[in-house]
């Protein structure tokens, strides 16, 4: 069937969503055009690219595309594709193209700018529609590219607000990512991890603000680190602190996360508060707190580390993770399959202590041997499973539905609750993006 | 850097040591035997054939020689390995549930070095299938191992383990060692 804009609408109701929007191919083109190739979504972070000619691929929707510095030490996002025949022109995931790219297929040659710039025998082309100035035989670029302190995105469609404007609030996450450091920088710790979940990518960003899930999902790791903290003490060993980010999953149990709120931003965006007590009365703590007082005095050095952000949405396409330094990056590929690329960043002139604690979470929780994720991915290859089925046409989003609390543009959960406001927030904002006759979105 | 990482990274990754007929078999059942308990999920074994201060580490980047402090696949002690024992036995273990098996095949096992001490550097390659949600999943390698001579054999001051798509991306994730 082809879906209409009433049937779309119909999918997204006040406290459920149909099964369909998880599973339906149709479903998922249409996602890709009038949500990730319509609205900003995340390429990358400037220091992967450091050295002119340096590039790093990136994909958006079902775009191919690179980002690279040219000779101008300027950051372009281009599409990855030669206009002569469609060829890839660069294939490695990073690297440095040198001084042009180059297309290993009839050796056409472009300026890391993308313009055309040469190919052999060009007499050929003499007396025929291809002119070197026309952008037609340029590389490719999205219809809008830019960055915010250095995070670059790209908008493949015309239309619709600025970058700066279409992350509002959300803008904050990469704020905290920069102003956290002493040194006022950040930058990326090596490459990304990458994994392949088995489920549709709408499961993945629900289950970041999912205040329910920890406790119940996490429950074996929270007793294995428990299980080790006691063993370590038992040794005359004090465990390390991102033992304590596990434990805490048995620690606060079940019903226990009723403390941290959400809010929900326009545009789909949302924030979990933080949970996890960063800052403990330790040396390496208050070293770093120092140093932070030192270069932003007390008061400014305050107020960026009483931002108390957990997770950060930023609508469709991130989770950051402000006070540990990462970030996650989706890249839907059908609709029950979705790649990660997940990031880690350093906070200049930190503590390596700091490093070595973030890096830690980085380890435990984000990396392919992850001791936590394991049991979120399982979790959603189930849903995904179970959402074939049409035993229940509705995903449920019921709990604490009706009590939202909506404040000028925000909407805040229930007080005390474990509230699915985010959910049902990000199924709105999806209908809005799904519906929207100019692409605009919301 | 660690010790042992320094130690690998220093050694020649193609030598190949002339060593004693019973040395290279003591080295290949000892590797064996460390497959077979993974397989058979014979942990305390496992557990004890790496030294008090050993560490399993499976970078992430082709050209890392350090593991402490940079990200990687796996980077675990002692306490890291018992937490993923202890976590992954635990009966809330959902995504154990139904439990993985594993099946290893270790070969081309060639000895680089062997110092006074009878400690061993040694390279091998690997395959290994896992069955898990009723599909079977591959994964080959390299493995490097810094052996430390002991009285009843040897014990692992540090194995390294190079998937040969280490960068990934990976499909679901890897939760017991490979």
């Amino acid at each position: 069937m082809s879906w209409t804009t009433e049937q779309l609408a119909g999918l997204v109701e006040p406290d459920r969503a149909h099964r369909k929007a998880y599973t339906d191919p149709e479903i998922f083109d249409l996602e890709m055009e009038r949500i990730f190739e319509n609205t900003w979504i995340y390429i990358g972070h400037e220091s992967q690219v450091k050295e002119p000619g340096d590039y790093y691929l990136a994909q958006v929707g079902r775009q191919p595309m690179v980002m690279v510095k040219d000779r101008n030490s300027d950051i372009q996002v281009l599409y990855n594709r030669c206009p002569h025949r469609g060829a890839q022109l660069c294939t490695a995931r990073k690297g440095n193209t040198g001084k042009n790219f180059y297309c290993s297929y009839h050796a056409w040659t472009f300026q890391l700018d993308g313009k055309l710039e040469s190919m052999p025998a060009k007499q050929g082309y003499d007396g025929t529609n291809l002119d070197f100035d026309n952008p037609e035989f340029h590389m490719a670029r999205p219809a809008r590219s830019d960055n915010y302190r250095g995070f670059w995105f790209a908008k493949l469609s015309e239309g619709g607000p600025d970058l700066r404007t279409h992350l509002g609030e959300a803008a904050s996450a990469f704020d905290q990512l920069i102003d956290r450091a002493p040194g006022k920088e950040t930058e990326v710790v090596g490459s990304c991890f990458r994994i392949v979940q088995q489920s549709n990518w709408k499961i993945f960003l629900e289950n970041q603000l999912d205040a329910s899930h920890p406790g119940v999902t996490h429950e074996s790791t929270g007793k294995a680190a428990q299980q080790i903290q006691a063993e370590m003490r038992s040794n005359g060993k004090e465990p390390p602190l991102e033992l304590s980010f596990l434990s805490d999953f048995a620690r606060i149990g079940h019903d226990g996360w009723t403390k941290f709120g959400t809010i929900g931003f326009p545009n789909g965006h949302s924030s979990l508060e933080g949970y996890m007590g960063l800052r403990p009365d330790d040396p390496d703590t208050n070293e770093y707190v120092r140093r932070m007082y030192d270069v932003y005095g007390e008061e400014k050095a305050e107020e960026i580390l009483g931002i108390n952000i957990h997770h950060m949405l930023i609508y469709p396409c991130n989770s950051v993770l402000p006070p540990l330094q990462q970030l996650r990056t989706i890249r839907p590929l059908g609709p029950d399959k979705t790649l990660t690329e997940i990031w880690h960043f350093r906070l200049k002139d930190a503590p390596e202590e700091i490093y070595r604690r973030s890096l830690a979470y980085y380890y435990l929780v984000n990396s392919p041997s992850t001791l936590v994720n394991a049991d979120d991915l399982f979790n959603w290859w189930k849903c995904q499973h179970g959402l074939e089925s049409s035993a229940r046409e509705w995903v449920s989003f019921h709990r604490n539905a009706g009590q939202d609390i909506v404040d000028g543009d925000k909407t805040y959960s229930a007080p005390d609750s474990m509230s699915e406001m985010p959910l049902r927030h990000m199924m709105h904002a999806w209908k809005d993006y799904m519906t929207a006759g100019d692409g605009a979105g919301s | 850097m660690t010790e042992s990482a320094e130690k690998l990274a220093a050694a020649d990754p193609n030598a190949m040591a002339d060593v004693s007929i019973e040395t290279q078999l003591a080295v290949e059942r000892f590797l064996y035997r460390q497959v077979e308990a993974l397989d058979e999920k014979l942990w305390d074994d496992w557990l004890a054939m790496f030294s008090e201060d050993g560490f399993y580490w499976m970078p992430s980047e082709e050209d890392q020689t350090e593991g402490d402090g940079l990200p990687n696949v796996f980077w675990e002690d002692q306490y890291l390995m018992r937490m993923r024992i202890a976590r992954n036995t635990h009966p809330r273990a959902h995504s154990q549930a139904p439990h993985n098996r594993l099946c290893h095949v270790v070969s081309n096992v060639i000895v680089e070095s062997e110092d006074a001490n009878g400690d061993i550097v040694v390279r091998s390659r690997f395959h290994c299938a896992e069955y898990l949600r009723y599909e079977i999943r591959n994964f080959t390698g390299k493995y490097r191992h810094y052996l430390k001579k002991t009285g009843g054999g040897y014990q692992i001051a540090l194995q390294r383990v190079d998937l040969v798509n280490r960068e990934g991306p990976y499909d679901y994730v890897i939760q017991w060692w490979l």
